[in-house]
């Protein structure tokens, strides 16, 4: 039985259709991330889901209940907001036992589930104070609290770290990985753009664009093995390399030919038959190419060097186009100097340069 | 001639323009004030002063006389009861119609912004529409309506008038300062549980401190200053104190009382006039807030 299970579902505004029969499958105890672009609909799913959005068709089940006509509060889910969304009139501890006592919890009860979330949290000296008076940190932790206390069974999160600065976001995502560990058997639904937070947190991420899922699957197997252009582009940064080419068949087995760099891919796994001639384009992600003495690639020359301190980024170009290479931060590099690429066919993509799919 | 050095706040000088300026905020100043100094002095000064005609100079020998005479023993036609019947009157239709209109303009502005009801866009044109359609149109369908249903000439009538006249401005007041307000937040209370009624009295009221501040502004001194609703839908026993302040200026017996005019004028401008010292910050806030956004 899955947790969370959208099936069919179609959002309409008007006449404009957010989703055309979109379904999903997420298991108890997962960490979903939905990842795309502004406006991929991403959000409008998980509203969707929280029932603050209805479907025009199709169902949403959550915990084996079909809760397609519920109201949010039925649904067995709580929320944490990007802007946090605290009621700004209330303190903390009013903050988080607001939807317990609309259930009309015991007392007790309430300043129990409160103190403990509270603990687990780390707010418990700041039960008193008002949003007003606290960091953007802390209030983002309020909310989460205030989610904690209503001990659903289904998280949803609606880019719960994007108004917070880079270094606050770090902290918070291993706290949301960490209470997710601890949780145990909550199901966690996280929508974001951001690639990094979508990599380190979830079990599977759903990459989404223009309304459409354009893959499911592990971050592993998202960034390593892509399924189409878009995704291949979206995930990792600094950005994968696209090298536009063709497929040419030689005694050998296959080979990618673009100008003078040639590939021979009878080590590469192919999703599907190329055909000789075929247009694609060749993704290597900046990693996998390696400043080789002897290397796949010879005649490049170093444009620019980034350093980011354990790593540098050197865009280096042979007349054809720029790559990018990731190496060690220790590298000395120098703009101008002469450069030889090898290439790992084991950890290249391949796409049709028609569909932009895998091949 | 040495140069300065360029260091700290640079120097301002008086340009002829910046004189310019002046001149006209002080002329601008002098011509609103003018007309309340004349009336203060001239309420402060017995008859005999004022027949020598100076109306600019101070009282030589200031008196309330003619204060207390406006508050209880003047004329409004036929009963000499002063202005303070009018001013009570004022007060009982000012209470219920002021809370009453910001009360249904608040619901309607959180029902338009939050609740997304259907056809929300369509009743609140037509609401707007309400608010540039000259009164006078209303006037007497309204009072067939309300004569037919018996409340004509009472206070509910009149209340009844206030909050209706109120409710696109305090609607369009409220809506816009609710669609400033991050819609996360209703969805939070939504995920929480509440209902219609509990959202708007928890979380949406609590944060609407600064627009009933602005509304209460609007209304108090619109309903206050109030003069042809008063006269047609209060009836006789309910005559607001515009109503009666006229009625005084226009019974004179024999000579006109200057004094006593003034000063009934000034205390039936007493309430807004205070409202406005109080409030004038809010008061601009109000109107840019219901101007500007759309």
């Amino acid at each position: 039985m899955s947790a969370v299970s959208v099936r069919d579902v179609t959002v309409a505004f008007e006449a404009f259709r957010v989703f055309d029969g979109l379904s999903l499958d997420i298991e108890e105890g997962e960490f979903i991330v939905l990842l795309g672009p502004s406006g991929c609909g991403k959000s409008t799913l998980l509203n969707a889901i929280a029932g603050l959005l209805d479907v025009s068709s199709g169902q949403i089940w959550i915990g084996g209940r079909n809760v397609t006509w519920e109201e949010p509060k039925d649904r067995g889910i709580a929320m944490v907001f990007q802007s946090y969304a605290l009621y700004p009139r209330m303190s903390v501890r009013q903050n988080m036992s607001f939807g317990l006592k609309m259930a009309k919890t015991p007392k007790a009860e309430i300043a129990r589930r409160v103190h403990q979330a509270a603990e687990l949290l780390q707010i418990s000296h700041l039960l008193d104070r008002r949003p007003d008076q606290l960091s953007g940190g802390q209030r983002q932790r309020v909310a989460i609290g205030r989610a904690l206390v209503r001990d659903a069974a289904v998280f949803l999160f609606d880019e719960p770290l994007s108004n917070l600065d880079a270094k606050l976001r770090n902290e918070l995502r291993v706290e949301i990985k960490r209470l997710h560990a601890r949780l145990g058997k909550t199901t966690m639904v996280y929508v974001t753009h951001d690639q990094i937070e979508a990599m380190t947190l979830a079990d599977r991420i759903v990459v989404l664009k223009e309304q459409k899922v354009q893959q499911i699957g592990s971050p592993d197997e998202i960034y390593r093995r892509p399924a189409n252009l878009f995704v291949a582009g979206f995930v990792g940064s600094p950005q994968m390399n696209f090298i536009k080419g063709r497929i040419e068949g030689s005694g050998t087995g296959p080979e990618f030919v673009s100008g003078q760099r040639r590939l021979p891919l009878a080590e590469y796994r192919f999703v599907s038959k190329p055909r000789p001639g075929q247009q694609v384009v060749l993704g290597v992600r900046p990693e996998h190419l390696e400043i080789a003495e002897a290397g796949t690639w010879p005649g490049f020359k170093i444009d620019i060097v980034e350093p980011m301190g354990a790593d540098m980024v050197i865009w280096c170009s042979d007349g054809e186009g720029s790559i990018q290479v990731r190496t060690h931060g220790s590298r000395r590099a120098t703009p101008g100097t002469p450069l030889t690429l090898g290439v790992d066919v084991g950890q290249v993509s391949l796409f049709s340069a028609e569909t932009g799919e895998r091949i | 001639m040495s140069a300065v050095e360029p260091h700290g706040r640079r120097p301002r000088h008086l340009t002829i323009g910046r004189i310019g300026i002046y001149a006209f905020l002080i002329t601008a100043a002098l011509f609103f004030l003018l007309p309340l100094w004349i009336m203060i002095v001239t309420s402060l000064k017995p008859m005999d002063e004022i027949r020598l005609g100076n109306i600019v100079a101070l009282p030589t020998a200031p008196t309330f006389e003619a204060w207390t005479k406006a508050w209880s023993s003047a004329c409004t036609g036929l009963e000499c009861n002063g202005i303070s019947v009018g001013f009570w009157n004022s007060v009982r239709i000012l209470i219920p119609s002021v809370v009453l209109s910001i009360a249904a303009g608040a619901i309607n502005g959180y029902a338009l912004s939050f609740w997304r009801v259907k056809g929300a866009n369509l009743m609140f044109g037509i609401l707007l529409l309400g608010a540039f359609i000259p009164y006078q149109v209303f006037l007497y369908p309204l009072v067939r309506i309300f004569s037919m249903t018996g409340v004509y000439n009472s206070l509910l009538c009149i209340v009844l008038v206030h909050v209706i006249f109120g409710l696109p401005t305090m609607t369009l007041l409220f809506r816009n300062y609710y669609a400033g307000l991050p819609l996360e937040l209703f969805k939070a209370a939504r995920i929480d549980g509440g209902g219609f009624w509990t959202i708007f009295l928890r979380v949406i009221l609590p944060m609407s401190t600064p627009m009933i501040v602005v509304a209460s502004i609007l209304q108090v001194t619109g309903i206050w200053n109030d003069f042809i609703f008063g006269l047609t839908f209060a009836g006789r026993e309910n005559l607001p104190m515009t109503v009666q302040l006229n009625n005084i200026v226009h019974s004179t017996q024999g000579e006109r009382a200057y004094n006593v005019d003034m000063a009934a004028t000034m205390l039936a401008a007493l309430v807004p006039l205070v409202v406005y010292f109080v409030s004038g910050r809010w008061f601009v806030r109000g109107i840019a807030a219901g101007a500007v956004k759309g």
